[in-house]
């Protein structure tokens, strides 16, 4: 059925592997930054804790709810940011963003999972749904540099 | 019902695929072409200024908007077409009560109620106000079918309450307020009552005089209307003791350098050009619904409704959100589907071709008591048939079996 096609494009396998099965859920305890954002049009969620050491992402954890493109987007975002410089995560939410409009982005970096989000590109509606927890980290990580 | 739908034209496509299912009346309704010609028609043939033209234009652009306003005064039997004020929406309405009336009547220690079931529309104005006066806002409770009972209006309302503001048919739990019990009760305390006919004027009728409200306010957008355009009745006696809130032009009556004065009801809280196009497609749009019937529109949806909550039911793991009586709601379903979030549905549900809303529904203190974050709500109106109930009811197994077995 072409409905399940187009479907299958946004919901990969991969995006119900980290909906359901979250990375890095929960909060840091100690100095860590604490970023608190929502997407106030639909009510999604999310509390982003971040270790930060010496110019780099030590650590990171969230929590939230939403859907499974905003759930998942934060589980993979927290992933991919660990060990990174902050100028490499601010660097990552940038082409994370020209993915979200569909736009090309260097491969410079080892996006891992994220590469899974690129369909969400397709659906307007739900790029809100993927950026916000990487909204988040950009705000965290500027309030640092 | 298939005669009504064909007036429809924006029902006749095909969205993803599929035949299009509108089920999001509530956010706003389609407009039938009765409307889409009164506007056309106004703007192909009498486009002018109104109030203030000698020629010939103008003449007949001020009868077509004057006109609309008899009809919405007969709409909802006000006395006077003096006590139908055009808004933007229901927003603008109830903010001018707020700001105009609000202001000169509440002050510190006061009380204003309202209920947890409010959109923010009729909850912001409020609590922005109580906070500028120090006076306390109160919120009727809810009972755990989404419904308030007399016996709790009767204890939350108080000799210190001033204003009490309540939805005649909530947006998202569709529980159909009794407004002339509540009204009298609020009445007997000397408070007045703001009444939110957003989700309830495009559905049942509504006679201001029998309910005998303070305020009413309505968009005309859900009722088949243009957007932009609403509704403000009062009593005149209120809005003669009411200042203006936005000044200028058409609402002034003489002008000096030190001072003015306004026109008379109810040109004087309409300042500026008015959305002219706007209130002759509103009175289009009232013919329309005043033809069909609106006991007809309601037993209509009522019907849906019955219909839609036995299938729905159902289905394995679908909580229904407000009153289970039909007779006790209006045109709209609330529920979440365990195991798929209200986003993810809504966007299995437009691959199919149906549309529904998904989110907080303008209702974020309403969604902490429900204790969710977000909900899924399909609304209805009159094009709407038992197919398309079939239809979402169809959707909804495929999202359950998609996001639960799937994966």
């Amino acid at each position: 059925m072409s409905f399940n096609n187009n479907l299958d494009q946004l919901y990969r396998s991969v995006i119900m592997d980290h909906y359901k099965k979250p990375r890095n859920k929960g909060s840091l305890d100690g100095d860590s930054v604490t970023i608190d954002m929502n997407n106030p049009t639909c009510g999604d969620r999310i509390h982003l804790t971040l270790k930060i050491n010496d110019g780099l992402v030590e650590d990171a954890k969230f929590d939230g709810e939403g859907c499974s493109i905003s759930m998942s987007s934060a589980s993979m975002m927290t992933e991919v940011i660990k060990g990174k410089k902050l100028d490499e995560a601010l660097e990552l939410a940038e082409i994370f963003s020209n993915m979200m409009l569909g736009e090309d982005y260097t491969d410079k970096y080892d996006l891992g999972d994220v590469e899974a989000l690129q369909g969400v590109s397709k659906f307007p509606a739900r790029i809100k749904c993927a950026t916000l927890a990487w909204k988040a980290m950009e705000k965290g990580v500027n309030e640092q540099r | 019902m298939n005669e009504i739908r064909k007036q429809f034209p924006v029902l006749n496509q095909e969205v993803n695929g599929h035949p299009l299912v509108y089920l999001d009346s509530a956010a706003t309704s389609q407009k039938p072409v009765q409307v889409l010609e009164a506007v056309r028609n106004y703007y192909e043939l009498d486009n002018s200024n109104v109030h203030r033209g000698v020629h010939t234009l103008g003449n007949r652009a001020t009868d077509s908007y004057e006109g609309a306003r008899e009809k919405i005064r007969k709409f909802i039997n006000a006395k006077s077409t003096k006590e139908i004020i055009y808004t933007r929406g229901t927003t603008t309405s109830i903010n001018t009560v707020a700001g105009a009336y609000g202001r000169m009547n509440v002050n510190e220690g006061d009380e204003i109620v309202i209920s947890h079931m409010e959109h923010h529309s009729n909850l912001i104005p409020w609590q922005q106000l109580a906070k500028e006066k120090g006076a306390v806002l109160k919120y009727f409770e809810l009972e755990q079918d989404g419904t308030i009972t007399l016996e709790t209006v009767r204890n939350t309302i108080t000799d210190k309450t001033k204003i009490v503001a309540i939805t005649m048919a909530s947006n998202v739990l569709g529980t159909i307020n009794p407004i002339k019990e509540i009204t009298k009760i609020a009445h007997e305390a000397g408070a007045v009552i703001v009444v939110d006919a957003a989700q309830a004027a495009p559905h049942m009728p509504i006679d201001v005089q029998d309910l005998d409200c303070d305020f009413l306010a309505f968009s005309g957008h859900k009722m088949c209307g243009p957007t932009g355009t609403g509704v403000l009745y009062g009593k005149q006696a209120h809005l003669e003791s009411m200042e203006p809130i936005e000044f200028g032009g058409e609402m002034i009556d003489f002008v000096d350098l030190h001072d003015s004065t306004w026109k008379e009801l109810p040109w004087k809280f309409e300042g500026g050009t008015p959305n002219i196009a706007g209130a002759i497609g509103l009175g289009a749009a009232i013919d329309f619904l005043t033809e069909i019937g609106l006991e007809k529109i309601a037993e209509h949806e009522h019907n849906l409704v019955e219909y839609a909550l036995n299938e729905m039911d159902k289905i394995e793991g679908v909580s229904i959100y407000g009153p289970r009586d039909p007779q006790k709601r209006c045109g709209l379903i609330t529920f979440n589907i365990d195991g798929v979030h209200p986003h993810d549905l809504a966007t299995v549900l437009d691959m199919n071709g149906i549309a529904v809303r998904a989110g907080h529904h303008c209702a974020q203190p309403l969604m902490k008591w429900l204790q969710c974050t977000a909900t899924a709500r399909a609304s209805f109106y009159i094009y709407n048939t038992k197919e398309d109930v079939d239809r979402l009811v169809e959707g909804l197994r495929i999202a359950k079996e998609y996001f639960n077995d799937v994966f």
